[in-house]
C-alpha cells in the first residue's frame, strides 16, 4: 500500500490534535503540540523518500546520474529546521506554562478564565 | 465550551479533515517512486556548486534566505523564553554554590563518566559544524549538541561547576552577537562563492543554535532550583 507513509502522517497529526482539545494540563497541552508537529516531519520525510537510495552527501562518492539515486535534500532541510526552531517554540510555550502555574496555581486550561486577576 | 461539545465538534472536525488529506494523498506521487524534480535540481545545483552535503547547501545556499527567518524565530523565541522566566518582584533567587543540587547521591560512575564525556561530546559538536559542508551535519545539529553538551554536568551532580561553565550573560551576548552575524553574512553572501558561504553560516547558526539552548536550559534549571517566592518558603535570606 503505497499511500500508508502519508495517513500515517495525517493520523499522528489527528492524535496530537485530539490530545490538545482534551487536554487538562497546559504541560499535557504542549506536549500534544508536539506531536502534532511530529506528524509533518513524518509526511515531508515520506515524500522524500526514494526507494533503494541514499543520502544525498557526495563527499566519498560520485553524484547521479553516475552514482545511485539519493532521497530528496530539500524536504530533509525542511525538518532540520522544523525540528529545531520547533524546539524552541516548545521552550516559550513551557516558560508560559511555568508563568500560569505561578500566577494561578493551577495548569488545568478549563480553570482560567479571565486574563489578570 | 463542555468537554463533551469540544469533542463533537472536534470529531467533525476531525473526519472532515481526515476525508480531504486521505483524498489528497491518493492525488500523490506513490510513496519511493522515481519523480523528485525538487530533488533532482536540488542535488545538481549543490554539485555544480561544489557543496558535497547537499542537505548543507538547500539550507545554506539555495535557501539561505528561509534559514535567516527560521533563524530569527529561533532568536525571538528564545529570548521571549528568557524574558518570562526571569525573576519577578515578588521571587528571590538563591545562591547556587550555598547548595548542592541535583543528583544529590548520583555514583561516582556516573560522576566519572559525566566528567570523561563533556570534552568528548564538545569536540563531536565543534566536528559536526565545522564539517556540515562536506558529510552529514551542519549548524543545526552541532549546535544541539553544543549545547546540551555542557548539561552532562548537571548529569554528574555537580550544578556549581555547571553554573561557573556557563555564565548566562555571555551567553546571551554570544547569541545576539551570533544572530547579527547571520543576519550579516546572509546578506553578505550574495558575493562570497558557496565554498566559503556554507560553512561561514554554518558557523553562526551552529554558535546561536548553542547558545539558545544552553539559555533555554539554563533559564529552566534555575527556575525549578534556584528560583523561590517569599511568602511561601521563608527564604533564610531575607531574615539574615
Amino acid at each position: 500500500m503505497s499511500t500508508l507513509p502519508y495517513l500515517t502522517a495525517g493520523w499522528i497529526m489527528l492524535a496530537g490534535l485530539y490530545g490538545v482539545v482534551t487536554s487538562r494540563d497546559l504541560v499535557h497541552a504542549v506536549v500534544c503540540v508536539s506531536v502534532t508537529q511530529s506528524g509533518t516531519y513524518v509526511l515531508l520525510l515520506a515524500i522524500g523518500y526514494r526507494s533503494g537510495a541514499t543520502a544525498p552527501v557526495f563527499s566519498d562518492r560520485p553524484p547521479p546520474p553516475a552514482g545511485r539515486p539519493v532521497t530528496d535534500p530539500v524536504v530533509q532541510a525542511m525538518t532540520l529546521t522544523d525540528i529545531v526552531v520547533g524546539a524552541t517554540v516548545t521552550a516559550l510555550l513551557l516558560a508560559l506554562a511555568v508563568q500560569v502555574a505561578k500566577r494561578r496555581a493551577t495548569l488545568d486550561p478549563g480553570a482560567l478564565r479571565t486574563l489578570e486577576p | 465550551m463542555r468537554p463533551r461539545t469540544r469533542v463533537l465538534v472536534f470529531a467533525g472536525g476531525a473526519a472532515g479533515t481526515a476525508a480531504l488529506f486521505t483524498a489528497g494523498t491518493l492525488g500523490l506521487p506513490a510513496f519511493g517512486g522515481t519523480l523528485h524534480p525538487y530533488a533532482d535540481r536540488a542535488v545538481h545545483q549543490a554539485v555544480r556548486r561544489g557543496t558535497p552535503n547537499v542537505v548543507s547547501s538547500v539550507n545554506f545556499d539555495q535557501r539561505a534566505f528561509d534559514t535567516l527567518g527560521e533563524e530569527l524565530i529561533l532568536l525571538s523565541a528564545a529570548i521571549a523564553a528568557v524574558a518570562l522566566l526571569r525573576v519577578v518582584r515578588r521571587e528571590d533567587e538563591r545562591d547556587g554554590a550555598t547548595l548542592r543540587h541535583g543528583p544529590a547521591e548520583v555514583s561516582d560512575a556516573l560522576r566519572i563518566v559525566g566528567h570523561l564525556l563533556l570534552p568528548l561530546t564538545l569536540l563531536i559538536g565543534v566536528y559536526i559544524v565545522a564539517h556540515g559542508a562536506q558529510s552529514p551535519g551542519g549548524g543545526f545539529q552541532g549546535g544541539v549538541i553544543l549545547g546540551t553538551a555542557i548539561h552532562l554536568l548537571y548529569l554528574a551532580g555537580d550544578y556549581p561547576a555547571l553554573q561557573r561553565l556557563r555564565p548566562i550573560p555571555v551567553f546571551e551576548s554570544a547569541e545576539a552577537v551570533a544572530a547579527a552575524a547571520f543576519v550579516l553574512l546572509a546578506l553578505a553572501a550574495a558575493g562570497a562563492s558557496p565554498a566559503q558561504r556554507v560553512p561561514a553560516l554554518n558557523t553562526a547558526v551552529g554558535i546561536e543554535v548553542g547558545c539558545a539552548l544552553v539559555l533555554l536550559l539554563g533559564k529552566f534549571f534555575e527556575q525549578a532550583l534556584l528560583i523561590r517566592e517569599h511568602r511561601e518558603t521563608g527564604d533564610t535570606r531575607e531574615t539574615a
